[in-house]
């Protein structure tokens, strides 16, 4: 009796007794909500448009977030940096494009998946090679970010918000919005869905392979730069955050791998859910630490239900 | 004209399905089983058997076992690594509560562990495919290393949170733990390898092996000409697994000597997958060389600058060697997506005809 009260019952009288520290619990979660869904939406954009299920996402995030800082520890000014971030993640397009892809077109899935963790190990080495393996401080004054804090009093407890999660979660919220438009209503965007739809029928009416795919890879090397001054700021850039990137998988899967709606509100669900699960149940009666596969068993729970994710487009199999 | 099967009838439908149809297999392997049991633990000292030898021989058991999951039977996984974990730990326990318990049969028994918990997380592969699965089957990965972590009982309470290989002895000769000469601990790993590849390779061509290309090639037409998805992609699991728990226990007892939770984590799972596909899927000689490739050239890398008298500093050489291996996927992809095994394949029909081209 005591243990399924104190499963089912005094969480929610720990909620209700401290307001204040739930809505920064919440908080919390929407924050890192956001980050996951940064990281699924490079994801889910690589995998509509050539069905590559891009695992060098989460480096691509450290590896441009660290060219940044080095760039400014070489002495160039950071509205100069971020450009020139921005070409390297261009020529990084290219190059997968031209080197990696390219030859391996029409391969089977798993090859290309493969492919893509060869890429990953080969930026790790390239990025610890050039910058050094050691945490770096994200340059976040330096690119106008407000580090201040607002403190609320809500219910009479106070709760802490820092400028720069708001500058995120806004700045995440800007670009989804522009993301979403270039997808819907651009004709590159319309290009991008339709070899995602059937790669030989894009083909024929002239939409060209490569010229989309390096496209797709520098917009998701622009949302792995994002992510990687959002992450940056935060907790500093290191290589730790290529582990943490792979919480970007369940996100995706609770939403769907073509969804990027899902990709969002999936974001948002395990950042919120998994933040919630540590503070009231896992770390009172778990040990603690839940963060590392809370996020996966939810996404297996969904997928026993829904296994499509709760967006992704329904399943027609034909023998 | 190396390799002529030109006179070798097959006058039976037994001796078309004989384990070597060509007699210059037999006698190809022949001479891969005298190098591995008389001529290199000959030419090895104790460096080369424990960062080349035994590893190799490990990681492509391992490889092996995912290799029936993802290779034969179609079902990605990406929990390897702790399905290892599982084999590890059940045999340290096995190992501590029986000690007078023969350690083949703490081996045996511990795969069976890993076999029951690769089963239980392979039951969605009923419901879910392809990358859906392996994001099911990370579920595993993470949390089971987080139940190394927590679950006190499961490293006997020991204040570094480590298990630790006890001293373990079969037939008056030191085994495993501190006091084993790398030499036994080698022909330990080697007999257990030969006999479960033995094992491996029957099933995989039998009519189990069968019904699991069925399944990988298209699961809903196999299951149209009468086959029991379930207690095919099961069984595929169960296998699987417990040729991973028997390499993690391997992994611990012969060459690790001590072992940490984190040890067991997502690189380790995708340290071997690389081996499976490097190696070849759906082939078992794939995985001994994708193994040799993986584990060994790590190795050969790394000692060539201090070879040369480059000064280069070791965090440097690891860094390239990081690099180095991902360049080195990448191109074996391109060069060859269906892995060495199939390079192999080729050669060997190359040397059929030579020298004439066709």
């Amino acid at each position: 009796m005591d243990f399924i009260h104190s499963i089912l019952i005094q969480p929610f009288l720990d909620m209700a007794d401290a307001p204040d520290f739930l809505i920064q619990v919440l908080w919390e979660g929407i924050v890192s909500g956001v980050l996951y869904a940064l990281i699924a939406l490079g994801f889910v954009l690589i995998f509509k448009s050539s069905r590559i299920f891009n695992f060098a996402q989460g480096i691509m995030v450290v590896f441009a977030a660290l060219t940044l800082v080095g760039l400014h520890q070489k002495g160039i000014p950071a509205w100069l940096a971020l450009p020139m971030t921005l070409g390297v993640m261009l020529l990084l397009a290219i190059a997968i494009e031209r080197v990696v892809l390219r030859p391996l077109v029409n391969q089977p899935d798993i090859i290309l998946f493969m492919a893509t963790i060869g890429i990953t190990l080969f930026l790790i080495g390239l990025g610890e090679t050039i910058f050094g393996g050691e945490n770096k401080r994200m340059i976040t004054e330096e690119l106008g970010i407000p580090t201040d804090s607002y403190i609320f009093e809500p219910f009479g407890g106070l709760v802490m918000i820092e400028q720069r999660d708001i500058t995120a979660v806004v700045g995440a919220v800007v670009l989804v919005v522009c993301l979403l438009l270039f997808l819907n209503k651009s004709k590159m965007g319309r290009a991008i869905r339709a070899l995602g739809d059937d790669h030989q029928a894009a083909l024929s009416v002239g939409i060209s392979l490569s010229t989309i795919w390096v496209l797709v890879w520098f917009i998701a090397g622009m949302i792995a730069l994002a992510t990687g001054i959002v992450w940056g700021a935060r907790a500093g850039v290191s290589f730790a955050l290529e582990v943490i990137a792979l919480k970007a998988l369940p996100v995706l899967m609770l939403g769907g791998l073509e969804s990027v709606s899902g990709a969002i509100i999936g974001g948002l669900m395990i950042g919120i859910l998994e933040k919630l699960f540590e503070i009231y149940w896992g770390q009172p009666l778990l040990g603690g630490n839940t963060e590392s596969w809370f996020a996966y068993m939810l996404a297996l729970v969904v997928l026993l239900f829904r296994p499509q994710g709760l967006f992704g487009e329904r399943i027609i199999e034909r023998v | 004209m190396l390799y002529r099967v030109a006179g070798q009838y097959k006058t039976s439908y037994k001796a078309d399905y004989a384990l070597f149809p060509v007699k210059q297999d037999a006698w190809l392997l022949g001479v891969i089983l005298l190098f591995a049991f008389v001529i290199l633990p000959l030419m090895a000292n104790e460096f080369t058997f424990r960062a080349l030898l035994i590893p190799v021989l490990i990681y492509s058991l391992a490889a092996l076992g995912l290799n029936i999951l993802t290779g034969y039977a179609g079902q990605l996984s990406l929990g390897t690594g702790a399905f290892m974990g599982v084999g590890a730990y059940a045999c340290f326990k096995l190992a501590t509560i029986f000690p007078e318990l023969n350690i083949v049969i703490v081996l045996a028994l511990s795969g069976f562990f890993s076999a029951a918990i690769g089963m239980a997380f392979g039951l969605p592969s009923l419901r879910i495919k392809g990358f859906y699965l392996a994001i099911a089957t990370l579920a595993a990965q993470f949390f089971l290393v987080w139940l190394f972590q927590k679950w006190a009982w499961l490293y006997n309470y020991s204040a570094s949170g480590a298990i630790q290989a006890p001293n373990i002895q079969m037939f008056g000769v030191t085994v495993a733990g501190a006091r084993a000469s790398a030499m036994t601990q080698y022909y330990f790993v080697l007999c257990v390898v030969a006999v479960v590849t033995f094992c491996a390779i029957n099933i995989t061509r039998g009519r189990i092996g069968r019904i699991w290309k069925s399944v990988r090639d298209m699961d809903i037409a196999a299951e149209l000409v009468g086959i029991n998805l379930m207690k095919a992609k099961l069984l595929a699991f169960f296998v699987s697994s417990y040729i991973v728990g028997i390499a993690g226990a391997l992994f611990v007892f012969f060459w690790r000597g001590a072992a940490e939770a984190e040890l067991f984590d997502i690189q380790l799972s995708f340290r071997v997958l690389f081996i499976a596909i490097i190696g070849g899927l759906g082939s078992i000689l794939g995985n001994y060389l994708g193994a040799i490739l993986i584990v060994a050239l790590p190795v050969i890398i790394g000692a060539v600058p201090s070879a040369l008298g480059l000064p280069i500093s070791p965090s440097m050489v690891e860094h390239l060697n990081v690099m180095i291996i991902g360049l080195l996927i990448i191109g074996f992809l391109i060069l060859e997506p269906h892995g060495l095994a199939r390079l192999w394949a080729i050669i060997r029909e190359k040397l059929i005809i030579w020298p004439f081209p066709h």
